[in-house]
This record gives C-alpha cells, structure tokens and sequence, in this order.
C-alpha cells in the first residue's frame, strides 16, 4: 500500500514496480509536458478572457435600439464613435478630445509613478539590509487600497476642497488671498490621487528586479573607479530595466482605462475613454460601448507592443 | 486496493446520508419555529428589483409581518435596474422602477402588465398619475415621459402604450417628488427665484448638475428655457437641433468652469453642497434633509419655472405566474394601504394612495409635510432622528403647491442615441 503510494507520488523512484507506467511517462515529450503545465492558466484565459474578446468584438459590428441588439452587421457603433472626426478639422472631434486627455493624464501619471517607485525600489532595494523591513516597507505601500473610491473622495474634499486644509492653510499663513480652485476636481487632483493609488505597481517589480542586482557588480563598478551617478546609469538602470516595463505596462494599462477615479478626482468633467463606455453602457447601448472597448484595447495594445519593442521582456526574464 | 476504495465509497455514501438528515431535520425544525401560519414548503418569497429609494428594512419587516411575504431586496442604480431588466429578466419577481424607464423596458416585452382590478385602492391613486392633475384639480406639466401617458396598455400581452384608461396597467404608482434646485442660502445671501441662476457667473466654480444624461439634460433644459433664449416644444423629447443648442449653452458654461463638479450619487450630492463646494445645483429632496440635518443651512429652492417630476412604482416580471403572482398583488395591495405611504412622506416623497398614508400619520405630520403648514411639533424622520424644529415650513409649502407647478417630467427621448453621443462630447469639451 504505502509502496504504491509512493509510486503514485514519483514514479520511477522505485525500481522495478510499476516499471510500465513511468516508461509511459518518460516517453511523454518535454514539450507535451509544458503544454500540460500551462494548460490550466491557458484554458482559464481561454474561457474568462478570449471567449468574451471575442464576443466584444462581434457586438461591436452589431446594430441596436432603445433595448436590444440587433445581430445584423453595422458599423455604426465606430461610425458614431468617430463623428465628425473629418469635418470639424482642424479641431479635434470627441474621441480625439479624448484620447488626446486621457493619454496626457495617462504620460504625467506614468512619469511620476515611475520617478517615485525608481526611487522607492531603489531605497528598498539596496539601503534597507533585513528582509523583514523590506517586506513591512513595501507592505506600507498598499494602503491606498484600503478605501474605497467613494470613501477616498470624501476624504480629499476636507484635504483639497476650498474649505479644506490645505488652503485654509495657505490662506492663514498669508501665502495666497483666495484658495486655490484648481486643487480638487481637475487635472492636477486626478493625477495626483492616480500616483497615490498607483506607484505601488512600478515598486513592487522595480524592486523585484533590483533585489537580484548581484552586488559584486556594483562592487566591481565601484573599484573600477566609477562615481554613484555612473553605477545607477551604467549597471543599476539597464538591470532594473525589465522591472521598470513591467510596472509601465502595469500602471498604462490601468490608467488607460480608468474612469472611476478619473470621473470621482474630476468631478465627471474630464474625459476618459474609460467613462465614455460608461455612458454608453448605462444607455443600453451596447454595440456602440463594444466598439469603443475595441478602440481602448487597440491603443493599449499599440502602447505595451511599442515598450516591448525597447526592451525584450521575454529574454530579460 | 479495491478494498480501500470500497470501504471508501461506503463511507462517503454514508456521509451524504448523514448530510441528507440533517438538512431534513434542518428543513423540519425550520416547519416548526417558523411562523405557524407558513408552511416551509411554500414561504412567500418575493424578489424586489429597485433602486434604494423605496427599500427601506422596516417596509419589508412590516410586510412580513401584514402579509407573511417576506421581501428580498437587489437594490441597482437606476441605469443598473433597467439593464438587468433586459439582461436578466427571471432573475427578480417585482420590479420597482421608474416610469420614463417603461420607454425601453414594455417593448423588451420582460415586464408583465398587472391588472387594475386586482389592485384594491387603484380608484384611490391620486389623479396625479391617472389625469395629470393635483387633487385639487390644478393641471400638471406633461413634457417628458409624464405617467399618465405610460401608464396603460392596450391589451394583456401589449407592447403598446393604450391613449385611454384600460385594466392593464403598466406600473402601478407608489412614490414621486418634485425636484429642483438646492441652494446655499448663507452663502448665496440673496433670494433665488429662477432656474437660470444655475448658469450665472456669479457662482461660478460654484455650480453643479446631475451626471445621468437624461437627467441633467432636462435640467439643462430648464435653464435656457428660463434664462429667455429658447422656447421647447417638449422638454422632455428634445430634436437633433434643440439637443444641439441645450448642449451649446452647456459647453459654453462648462468651458468657462461654470460648474465645479457633477455628481451621481446621492451621498456625492450631499458632500459638494454641506462642504461648501458647490452653493446651488440639482439635487434630491431627502438629500437636502440630511444636508440640513448636519447643521448647515439648505433650501430646497421652488423657482417660477416649475420642477421637475419623477415618479416610480410596481410591475411584475413576465416569468412570475401562479400563486407567486398572487402574491406580488397582495404585496402590491399592502404597499398601497397605508404604512408605506406614511413612511415615504414622511421622508419627503409623497405617496401615490393620500387616504391611506394620511391615516397612518399623525395630523401634525400631515399638516406639515403635505398642506405646507408650520410645524406644531418637531418633525421626526421615520428612523425617529429629528428633521425639523417646531415652526418649520417645508420648503416649497403644500402638495397641491409642489406638484401643481410640476412643468416636465423625467424621460428617454426619441433622440436618447444622439443625446449620449452629445453628453460624451460635452464632458470632453
């Protein structure tokens, strides 16, 4: 019985039982058994992924009315989408309004995260010695996840808002007469609740990518005479270059199509490519809201294959 | 080997066995201490589809109580109710849903009309509904989807809206207001008499609107109205041109930071108006409570131009049949006989039956939410937290004064495609 059990476990492992089925097993191709490996993930994807794309895809060619689809062939959910987009040149048609604001919120968001989590990474990675600390540090990073969206809006008008702490701050200390509008519900507030929220995505691979930084390399880069500054461009960047596309890809990907934060931190007046799916949903208008998903998920795709192209990930790993 | 797996299966057989007692005896034991008046084989459930306005514990624990039907709330937004009403039609048994929805929700044919016969107080429903005027006998805007124009069908299986009254009723009334603008009084420091106030720029950053599109469209709509530069044949179904130019005037103020944010969600209302965000902008009745409940000063503004009126009630999903549809009747029949409808106005929303919910308040509670008199004690909110101080008046007085100068109400436009597509192209401007 127990013999059996452990033959169960690692075939092979006892000569001369069972020899049949673990010659069967050997016999199995290497490939065949990565197949099987990935398999699961692969059938996952395939069924809560691929499947529903494909859907999209399909309905965003559909037709529709005040409340069905019409499963006939249209074009009208891209037509609509981009209206007006040639006869109102050289202004910009909804869509390009759009796209053009919500890739500049999507550039500064990135440009931040990715100064701020370098840094962090960086602080963790190579001044903090015990791995607790490490793990504690990067643990503080995720409190930003603890509130929920409408919890953190609440919470930023007593800090921002016109009454708020901050310029009744300014205010008091004589620094300006009238507090500052801009702070809360624009562009600056929604970039700045993005980085809060979001930084924590470029630490944790910058890191992971650092931490296996051998640091006899560093230490050769230092005897051979090079300053701090050279060591960081020279060895610490181009190592930590795969953690740094994959934090990108990370904090690109959400900011492209986030509208919650982008409509709560905006006061619904900023566009999103995000928020017009939205609106176009919660019209029962679903074909015209699958094309614009189509569209998003285009463009997204364009941006990460473009960062792909600057560092192969694949080969990096 | 096999003996293992034998021995195995037994035991697993006899674990379901086991299983199988117990969720009888749990099933059993459930007969015994449940109310004696329900068998456990057949306990009235109902599954109640609607937004939070209407779904209050002490409704449905009351209604156990009356009625032995024991009422499963999925609260949605209202965008949310109507796409599970197309989406999912068997996955709720009453629907509680507005009546500018009906526009999208009777041709989906997912919605079972019910019979007027059936319900008991229906000759009672206040004319609001059935002839579009106030008890009174003052006439009531129609533009916008106005229940009285969606509120029968031509026959059982219809998916027509019938021009007279028929026995199939689409939704049977339970609760609607009048909206208007809520303002700041101690800021703005002047009276506010008209709708146009939104767009001046002496509230600049200061203003908000209502970011449901259909919605805020209309109030859009009041504004250009009253501020002289357009005269609409129908607010509430707006062609290519009129949508056009509604959306112009908006642009223009949003472009100019006009508005310093639009909200959604009752709770986002409230935050911009108590911290001094914003000092005029759409809003709720009972939002305007509890702004006012936190101690800062908020009237719910009544302007010359009128309100705007919404108003909601009950069908039933076309999969509900037998003795479950008997039981949304009853259900229905309890909504409308009394203590729901005092609960509802005394939340500031006005019930569809006046006689019943009149005897289920007090006369002082009645006197003061719906003949607009001064408060003789302080007025209780149904959770029994205080909403007014003796004296007090309601804001916009009486009944017949709120819903009579009711000038548009809710609605989906014929033009509702063009619309969204414009609204998008308004928050990207």
């Amino acid at each position: 019985m127990s013999e059996e059990v452990l033959q169960q476990a690692a075939p092979g492992l006892i000569p001369g039982s069972g020899t049949a089925r673990a010659a069967k097993l050997t016999r199995l191709s290497p490939s065949f058994i990565s197949w099987l490996q990935a398999g699961p993930m692969m059938l996952v994807f395939l069924a809560f992924f691929l499947i529903p794309l494909v859907f999209v895809v399909i309905v965003s060619f559909w037709d529709y009315n005040e409340y069905q689809l019409l499963p006939a062939f249209s074009g009208r959910g891209y037509t609509d989408t981009f209206e007006g987009c040639i006869a109102q040149l050289p202004d910009l048609c909804t869509i390009g309004r759009t796209y053009v604001m919500t890739l500049k919120l999507c550039f500064m968001v990135w440009a931040i995260t990715l100064f701020i989590g370098f840094w962090v990474a960086y602080f963790l990675a190579f001044h903090v010695k015990s791995k607790t600390w490490q793990m504690g540090l990067s643990l503080l990073c995720t409190i930003p996840f603890w509130t929920s969206n409408v919890i953190r809006m609440i919470a930023w008008i007593p800090l921002l808002g016109r009454n708020g702490l901050v310029n009744s701050g300014l205010v008091k200390a004589g620094l300006i007469n009238q507090p500052l509008e801009w702070l809360l519900f624009s562009e600056f507030s929604v970039v700045l609740a993005l980085v809060h929220l979001f930084t924590f995505f470029m630490v944790v691979p910058i890191f992971n990518s650092m931490v296996r930084i051998d640091k006899s390399l560093i230490e050769a880069a230092y005897d051979a005479g090079a300053s701090g500054f050279q060591t960081l461009v020279n060895v610490i960047i181009p190592l930590a270059k795969p953690g740094i596309v994959i934090g990108s890809i990370f904090v690109i990907t959400i900011v492209m199509g986030d509208f919650i934060t982008i409509g709560v931190m905006g006061g619904q007046q900023i566009a999103a490519a995000g928020k017009i799916i939205e609106t176009r949903v919660n019209a029962l208008q679903f074909p015209a809201a699958a094309a614009n998903a189509v569209i998003l998920l285009a463009i997204t795709f364009l941006i990460i294959t473009m960062m792909s192209r600057i560092v192969d990930i694949k080969k990096e790993l | 080997m096999t003996e293992t797996t034998r021995t195995k299966g037994v035991s697993r057989r006899t674990l379901l066995k086991g299983t199988a007692g117990l969720a009888g005896l749990a099933a059993g034991s459930g007969a015994i201490t449940g109310f004696p008046y329900v068998k456990s084989a057949d306990a009235k459930v109902l599954r109640y589809l609607g937004t939070a306005v209407n779904e209050g514990d002490d409704i449905s624990k009351q209604c156990l109580k009356d009625t032995g039907i024991k009422i499963e709330y999925i609260t949605a937004t209202t965008d949310d109710v109507t796409k599970r009403v197309m989406t999912q039609p068997n996955s709720f048994d009453v629907l509680d849903t507005e009546y500018f929805s009906l526009k999208k929700i009777v041709p989906s044919g997912n919605i079972l009309a019910l019979d007027a016969k059936k319900i008991k107080e229906f000759d009672n429903i206040t004319p609001v509904f059935t002839k579009g005027e106030t008890p009174g006998g003052k006439k009531i805007g129609g533009q916008g989807t106005a229940p009285w124009k969606v509120l029968y069908l031509e026959g059982k299986d219809s998916k027509k809206f019938a021009t007279s009254a028929t026995e199939f009723v689409t939704l049977i009334p339970t609760v609607y207001n009048a909206d208007t603008l809520g303002i700041r009084p101690d800021l703005i420091k002047r009276p506010i008499s008209s709708w146009s106030e939104l767009l001046n720029p002496e509230f600049k950053g200061k203003a908000s609107i209502l970011n449901i599109p259909s919605i805020g469209i209309m109030d859009a709509a009041m504004v250009v109205e009253a501020s002289g530069k357009y005269k609409y044949a129908d607010k509430g179904n707006m062609t290519k041109e009129e949508i056009d130019l509604t959306m112009k005037v908006m642009t223009e103020a949003k472009k100019a930071g006009q508005f310093r944010a639009f909200w959604k969600d009752f709770n986002e209302s409230v935050n911009l108006m108590a911290s001094g965000e914003t000092v005029i902008q759409s809003m709720w009745s009972p939002a305007v409570t509890k702004v006012r409940s936190m101690g800062i000063p908020c009237t719910f503004q009544p302007l010359k131009e009128g309100y705007r009126s919404w108003a909601s009630g009950f069908c039933v999903s076309k999969g509900v049949s037998g003795p479950k549809l008997e039981w949304a009747y009853e259900f229905v029949n309890w909504f409308l006989s009394g203590y729901a409808g005092a609960y509802l106005n005394r939340q500031g929303y006005y019930s569809a039956v006046l006689s019943t919910a009149k005897a289920n308040m007090e006369p002082y509670e009645w006197a003061y939410w719906m003949e607009g008199k001064p408060a003789e004690k302080d007025i209780k909110a149904p959770d029994g937290s205080l909403l007014e101080k003796a004296g007090a008046v309601r804001d916009g007085g009486s009944y017949e004064d709120r819903m009579g100068g009711v000038a548009c109400w809710n609605a989906v436009m014929d033009e509702n495609d063009y619309m969204v597509r414009k609204w998008n192209e308004f928050i990207a401007a």
